[in-house]
């Protein structure tokens, strides 16, 4: 579905090389894992990816066509929510299908819809300064399914959150994916959320940004971060990480 | 109380005033004729309240005052809307108004007796030239400082420029620019009297001109009186429209 193709990146003509030769192709439904440390690039993949950022060399393509520029078919989940703070949940959520040819019964059904699905119907007249982090996130979820977009980009969509919110924001996303069936891209540094969630992962290197390795997780879906096979991965991919740099790393258990 | 709380600094500035000014008078022995004692002016202000011609005045004076003042605040928002959006236009534009802005409106009186004639016009015209470019210059730098993050996601949801414009750039600048309606509101009220010294047979400004030309000082300080009043209930005003506007924008629609 999303093929990308050689894709280099600098910001600046003398700048660094921020991208070099990136080559992966996304299927439909599939939830891929971008992991690797700060500054390696992943933000700025995933912002070519949207077409928030032109690409240099190389191409990314949408169902065989070169995405140039951001698309409702492509939405970015911004890593600081971004919700409109002078709009109420129900209002922000309504934001990206107000101008598509639905009745305003239909846009009202689809906004409560998607806020049941994520459980916060009863704050629908809230306004994103009153609710949590966790709260903010699940207005941006739903906002973002509300449009039914074919892919969802997410760049460390639970960073800002503690621990209990994460696993339980993790869980909610997992059973809307198995039902929505939408392609996600998660970029992330948490070990264990990239083998929570994803169906492949791949491991980035700094200094140019690379793909250093790709791990196919071959788990079921219904996932227990206790499991031995958990473990597995968690050491693979720990391992692989000390490979590649010398600098400690965040790892989250 | 809590009312008597918060009236009495108000009350107790005003008196402080009121025994400076009388006692400036003891001290310097001026002649009643020059410097008329706050009594004298309590009864010029009293006659021209109980002859109802303070009220016609003052009827006028606010009709040319919002007529200039809303006209200047609606072209100022939306050029400025526009051209904080274009960069490459404000940077043509930008050394214009800075060229035209410090340049008093009073300056223009000759042209705009010329061009606009006596009566109404002038003070209108002064009060729009005095309250325009306060506001067009906040809009612009209020503009230019909304968070990127909103204009990604108005790219990201397709929206249209006018739709961005409308969406997203105007409610997240309005703050900035409500502050910048505060600060035209006062410095156009200042130019108020100016602009009624040009050529009009009516309003605050007149009545000031009129009472010096017949030397009865104790009416001019009464309407200095009125203008300052009405001046502080304005900004109080304009106070009170800025957290409605707040609070609605939230919930709006
Ligand atoms: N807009 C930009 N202009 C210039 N350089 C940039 C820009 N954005 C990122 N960079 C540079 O590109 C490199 C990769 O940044 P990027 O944000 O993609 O990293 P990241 O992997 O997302 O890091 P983090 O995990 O901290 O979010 C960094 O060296 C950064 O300085
Ligand atoms: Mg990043």
């Amino acid at each position: 579905m999303i093929d990308i193709r050689n894709v280099s990146k600098s910001y600046s003509e003398q700048g660094p090389t921020v991208l070099q030769d990136i080559s992966f192709d996304i299927k439909k439904g599939e939830v891929i894992a971008i992991l690797g440390k700060s500054g390696c690039g992943k933000s700025t993949l995933l912002n070519c990816i949207g077409g928030f950022e032109a690409v240099n060399n190389g191409q990314i393509l949408l169902d065989e066509v070169s995405i140039r520029k951001p698309s409702k078919r492509c939405i970015m989940l911004m890593q600081n929510y971004g919700l409109l703070p002078w709009r109420s949940v129900r209002k922000n959520v309504e934001l990206g299908i107000e101008n598509i040819s639905l009745s305003k019964q239909e846009i009202s059904e689809r906004t409560l819809h998607y806020l049941r699905m994520v459980g916060l119907e009863d704050r629908a007249n809230a306004l994103p300064s009153e609710l949590s982090g966790g709260m903010q996130q699940r207005v941006a979820i739903a906002r973002a399914l509300a449009m039914q977009p074919e892919v969802i980009l997410m760049d460390e969509p639970f960073g800002a959150l503690d621990t209990f919110t994460r696993y339980y924001l993790q869980d909610e996303l997992m059973q809307i994916q198995r039902r929505e069936k939408m392609t996600i891209v998660l970029v992330t540094h948490d070990i264990d959320e990239a083998i929570y969630l994803a169906d492949r992962i791949l491991i980035m290197k700094p200094n140019p940004g690379e793909i250093h390795k790709e791990i196919v997780l071959r788990l079921p879906k219904e996932r227990n971060r206790a499991d031995a096979d958990f473990q597995h991965y968690r050491e693979l991919i720990f391992n692989e990480f000390q490979f590649t740099h010398e600098t400690t790393i965040e790892f989250n258990i | 109380m809590a009312k008597v709380k918060k009236l009495s600094p108000i009350a107790i500035g005003f008196i402080l005033l009121l025994v400076f000014w009388q006692f400036a008078i003891f001290i310097g022995g001026h002649q009643s004729a020059l410097f008329p004692p706050p009594l004298k002016v309590g009864e010029a202000l009293l006659a021209i309240i109980s002859d109802g011609s303070l009220f016609a005045h003052i009827q006028i004076s606010l009709f040319r005052f919002f007529s200039g003042y809303l006209a200047a605040v609606i072209v100022a928002v939306i050029l400025g809307l526009l051209l904080g959006r274009s960069m490459l236009v404000w940077k043509v534009v930008d050394p214009i108004v800075q060229v035209l802005r410090p340049v008093s409106p009073i300056a223009w009186s000759p042209f705009i007796v010329l061009w606009f004639g006596i009566g109404n016009m002038p003070a209108i015209v002064i009060i729009f030239i005095a309250a325009f470019f306060p506001v067009l210059l906040s809009t612009v730098s209020a503009v230019k400082k909304v968070d990127r993050t909103y204009l990604r996601i108005a790219s990201n949801f397709e929206m249209s420029p006018f739709e961005t414009l409308r969406k997203i750039v105007l409610p997240a600048s309005f703050p900035m620019i409500a502050n910048g309606l505060h600060m035209a509101l006062g410095s156009a009220w200042i130019f108020l009297v100016a602009g009624e010294m040009v050529g009009a047979q009516s309003g605050l400004g007149f009545l000031i001109i009129d009472a010096r030309n017949s030397l009865s000082l104790d009416l001019v300080m009464a309407c200095i009186v009125v203008i300052g009043v009405l001046g502080l209930a304005l900004d109080k005003g304009i106070h009170y429209f800025e957290s409605w506007v707040n609070r609605i924008w939230g919930s709006a629609k």
